[in-house]
């Protein structure tokens, strides 16, 4: 693939994807979707549990085989490509929990060539968190924020966080989300899945709405409260009122 | 410290009526340079694409310039800012009546209410 296809893909673009599971009968977890995201942009991917999100972030990381449909990164499909451009949180932490923070941030720099030690040494000190401790030591909360230090200390393309404020407390989550906007680049974009809307949306330019494994709604969040005249998370209670 | 802002109005127009107001009342003096979209979006905890496009609506209104590369200055027009200042100040009238009426005051009463008002904060002023 020449290099001029490549920087005039968008950065992300999901043609038609579907992801069936055999062993849940025949459930199809992500159905018929279709995206095109543009760099630039801080995107939250909201919707109820069991809607999908998960499998889509999967599908885009390579994760998980497509039932049909495709996913393309940079014009490419996933692989060892895309993971350098795409910076990815897992819903689930993956740390070696026998090694310390320090081990861990030697071994992402040496894995990923845009990871920035600095950055992250600095995002620890912030969050009050010793490099030396070894990670089984640390709470839950804590080991997420080791994780989310790590993720956003790459200069990615694409960060994908799979509900990464969940775990952590308020005060962190503020100082997450700064550190979001302030190591915004205008060329990177950030997708991200959550439940606490309220807490992010001030910070999101897009927001998109799935449910029953398909796209609802991709709009901005000022679209949704100039037209609605609500927030995005008190438009959300409704859409979704069970 | 993160901005107050409301739920149920665009973002970026509050953030634009914040600026206005920073503005009007001289935290931001005429020819100054105002801070970069990033330090404000930090200090807002907003999105910069937001802040821009609420830097980009005081451009269009002429209350604030860019230099080209430079970063952005407050506008030396201080006519300009003074009108924007009235029509704040109209609108803040406007929606007090509006709200008023709702309570079933008449324009007089609602005069006499504010005549009671001011002379009250005078006194307390005085006494203070």
């Amino acid at each position: 693939m020449n290099e001029q296809y490549t920087t005039a893909a968008p950065l992300l673009q999901i043609n038609d994807l579907c992801k069936r599971y055999p062993n849940m009968g025949n459930y199809m977890s992500v159905f018929h979707m279709n995206l095109t995201i543009p760099r630039g942009r801080i995107i939250g991917l909201l919707g109820p549990n069991g809607c999908g999100k998960t499998t889509l972030i999967k599908m885009i990381n390579g994760l998980l085989a497509p039932t049909s449909g495709a996913v393309y990164i940079n014009g490419m499909f996933p692989g060892a490509e895309s993971k350098r451009v795409i910076s990815y949180l897992p819903e689930r932490t993956y740390l070696e929990n026998g090694m310390k923070v320090r081990q861990m941030i030697d071994y992402f720099a040496d894995f990923y060539a845009d990871f920035s030690k600095e950055k992250a040494y600095s995002m620890l000190e912030s969050l009050g968190i010793s490099p030396e401790a070894r990670l089984k030591t640390l709470s839950k909360g804590t080991k997420e924020k080791v994780q989310l230090i790590l993720v956003m200390s790459r200069e990615a393309e694409l960060y994908i966080l799979d509900e990464p404020i969940a775990g952590v407390d308020p005060a962190a989550r503020d100082y997450i989300l700064r550190t979001i906007i302030t190591n915004y680049n205008p060329n990177s974009t950030i997708i991200l899945s959550t439940h606490l809307i309220s807490d992010i949306e001030n910070v999101l330019d897009d927001v998109i709405f799935m449910k029953n494994g398909s796209l609802m709604l991709y709009t901005s969040v000022d679209a949704i409260r100039s037209q609605q005249n609500k927030s995005v998370d008190a438009y959300f209670r409704e859409v979704y009122a069970c | 410290m993160a901005w107050e802002l409301n739920s149920d109005r665009p973002i970026y127009t509050q953030i634009l009526e914040k600026l206005q107001v920073r503005i009007v009342c001289g935290i931001y003096r005429p020819g100054e340079w105002l801070p970069s979209v990033r330090d404000l979006a930090a200090e807002a905890n907003v999105n910069p694409n937001t802040m821009q496009r609420a830097f980009t609506e005081l451009e269009r209104s002429g209350l604030v310039i860019t230099q080209r590369n430079m970063g952005r200055v407050v506008t030396q027009d201080t006519q300009m800012i003074e009108t924007v200042k009235h029509n704040m100040a109209v609108t803040q009238v406007d929606s007090f009546f509006v709200n008023m009426r709702q309570l079933g005051f008449s324009d007089s009463e609602i005069i006499s209410l504010i005549n009671n008002h001011t002379s009250q904060t005078d006194n307390t002023t005085v006494s203070n």
